[in-house]
């Protein structure tokens, strides 16, 4: 491998892999099968240049840092790692997250948290479309806007939304929550505008405090599913 | 899946460079598009007063020197010829559509018109686009912008004429990643306004659909937007104009695309680890172009 090591002052390494002399594969196939038998701690990727599929399948708890733009399904289904992209992500970052946090500092494209059982996906700067499709229990905060289709067949897990978000939200909707602070473009069918609870205050300020984003919770409307799709209805003749 | 890219060179002093800036780009979308590549140059304009064509020869032992004197006799003119391999440039005083009917009559078999304008070029083959690009010099291009496409054909095809850009009137080409569902019914309602198809690729459709709404009046953006009604499909279009880039992606913004600009160039690709190789691109704005929306450039 072509990585550097480091001595960390808790005894624990820092690895630098640079994608421009290492391959995304050779890199991933470490990441995988010898990293649980090392002392490493902490992992710092440069160079990423768009490369796809970046530190994908982790599955123990390692800090990495991306330093650059990364490109599709980087930290894809993700397990206890705390991942840290410093620029952009293509397609699909952190697609299936089981646990852990994957965080981008720039902007994400489509598909972002995709079908997450389960951990933390932060976007400091805007989400493209599509943003939590699917999501099955992960947390996603977004500092910016989503893109328009958001949440569609959301079944668990919180999005939260600091800016505004696009057509079709939450369409087709389950058990999701949806926080949104700035203006809805449209809500997607079944999905709907309901009060915060008190739980829903407490919920979304923890949300907020660990993405580090300083709003008021009063600010924020909830979306969440009016089940009316939960039971097939013969006589709404297919028009909802 | 195919790969589309851009690039306009806003900085004059840089436009020598363009096939150089442009071809890392090209190959960068290798893995989206492996079978066949192309890309129209927009360079200097010909003088006043002649036209160019494009042409391909279906066979590579075609005879440039006879067709040469072949159209000297038709025309009592001399053809002005740029070969490269199986392609060549022909610039003519003569009247284009003289021109234009004498190729189809006489070489229907063994040509391919690419294009006919005063300062496109296009190039286009099966091959990977390295290949492509090595067999055409693309690294020696210069203009102002430049389109170029790599294929993954899906539904029809592998040949250098089903490769993109696809071009319609003059001056003017499209190439496309994604797929139509409907470009028989755009070809039915186009085929009897005299609208002539050369393949039965579906971007074609779409190209010769926005151009004919172009020769009709509207403006790009009455164009694009009659397209939203009448093609049905998954689509980022990227088209190259005498002067201008333009981009746009379908409602549901299904295939991928995103912008670099600074005050140097605009580079578009379908992803951006084609564009990590452009000088000073960590500081150029890049943005993921939204839904339905219309974005030019101009040089």
């Amino acid at each position: 491998m072509d990585n550097l090591a480091r001595k960390n002052s808790d005894g624990k390494e820092t690895l630098l892999f640079d994608l421009s002399q290492t391959t995304v594969r050779d890199m991933n196939q470490f990441l995988h099968h010898n990293l649980d038998k090392s002392n490493v701690s902490n992992i710092r990727i440069i160079h990423p240049d768009g490369a796809h599929s970046i530190a994908v399948g982790l599955e123990v708890p390692v800090n990495i840092e991306i330093e650059g733009h990364a490109g599709y399904f980087c930290a894809g289904m993700n397990k206890q790692a705390n991942v840290t992209i410093k620029g952009n992500v293509g397609w699909s970052v952190a697609e299936n997250i089981m646990s852990g946090m994957v965080r981008v500092k720039g902007y994400a494209s489509e598909c972002a948290g995709a079908s997450g059982h389960g951990g933390t996906l932060i976007i400091e700067r805007d989400a493209s479309l599509r943003c939590g499709i699917s999501m099955k229990g992960v947390d996603i905060i977004v500092g910016g806007s989503v893109g328009n289709f958001s949440a569609f067949m959301a079944q668990a897990g919180h999005l939260v939304v600091c800016g505004d978000a696009g057509d079709g939200l939450g369409d087709s909707i389950y058990e999701a929550i949806i926080y949104v602070r700035g203006k809805i473009k449209s809500l997607g069918a079944d999905a709907r505008i309901e009060p915060l609870t008190d739980e829903d205050h407490k919920v979304l300020a923890k949300l907020l405090a660990l993405a580090g984003f300083k709003h008021d919770t009063k600010e924020f409307k909830r979306v969440a599913s009016a089940r009316q799709l939960y039971h097939w209805n013969a006589d709404a003749n297919q028009e909802y | 899946m195919c790969g589309i890219v851009g690039l306009l060179i806003k900085n004059p002093a840089m436009r020598d460079e363009l096939g150089e800036l442009m071809l890392p780009m090209l190959i960068g979308m290798t893995e989206r598009g492996p079978d066949s590549a192309g890309l129209a140059v927009f360079g200097d304009r010909i003088s006043k007063g002649k036209v160019k064509f494009n042409l391909f020869a279906t066979s590579a032992d075609f005879d440039w020197n006879l067709f040469e004197k072949a159209f000297d006799s038709h025309f009592g003119s001399i053809a002005d010829l740029t070969i490269k391999g199986r392609h060549a440039v022909l610039s003519t005083t003569v009247i284009w559509e003289s021109v234009r009917d004498w190729l189809v009559h006489s070489y229907r078999r063994e040509l391919t018109i690419l294009c006919v304008g005063s300062s496109m070029d296009i190039y286009k083959d099966i091959g990977t686009p390295g290949q492509v690009a090595e067999r055409y010099g693309f690294k020696n291009l210069h203009g102002s912008h430049v389109v170029g496409h790599t294929r993954m054909a899906t539904e029809s095809a592998v040949t250098p004429q089903h490769a993109h850009p696809f071009t319609a009137g003059h001056d003017f080409c499209l190439v496309h990643n994604g797929s139509l569902s409907n470009p028989n019914s755009i070809r039915r309602k186009l085929e009897p306004l005299g609208i002539h198809f050369d393949t039965d690729n579906d971007t074609e459709a779409a190209c010769r659909y926005l151009e004919w709404r172009l020769r009709e009046g509207d403006t790009l953006e009455q164009a694009v937007q009659s397209g939203f009604e009448e093609q049905d499909g998954f689509y980022t279009f990227l088209m190259g104009t005498e002067n201008k880039l333009a981009l746009v992606r379908d409602a549901f913004a299904c295939k991928p695309a995103v912008v670099a600009e600074n005050d140097d160039y605009v580079a578009i690709s379908s992803e951006f680890r084609s564009l990590a190789r452009l000088p000073d691109i960590k500081n150029a704005r890049l943005f993921e172009p939204a839904p339905e929306e219309l974005y030019v450039w101009t040089i």
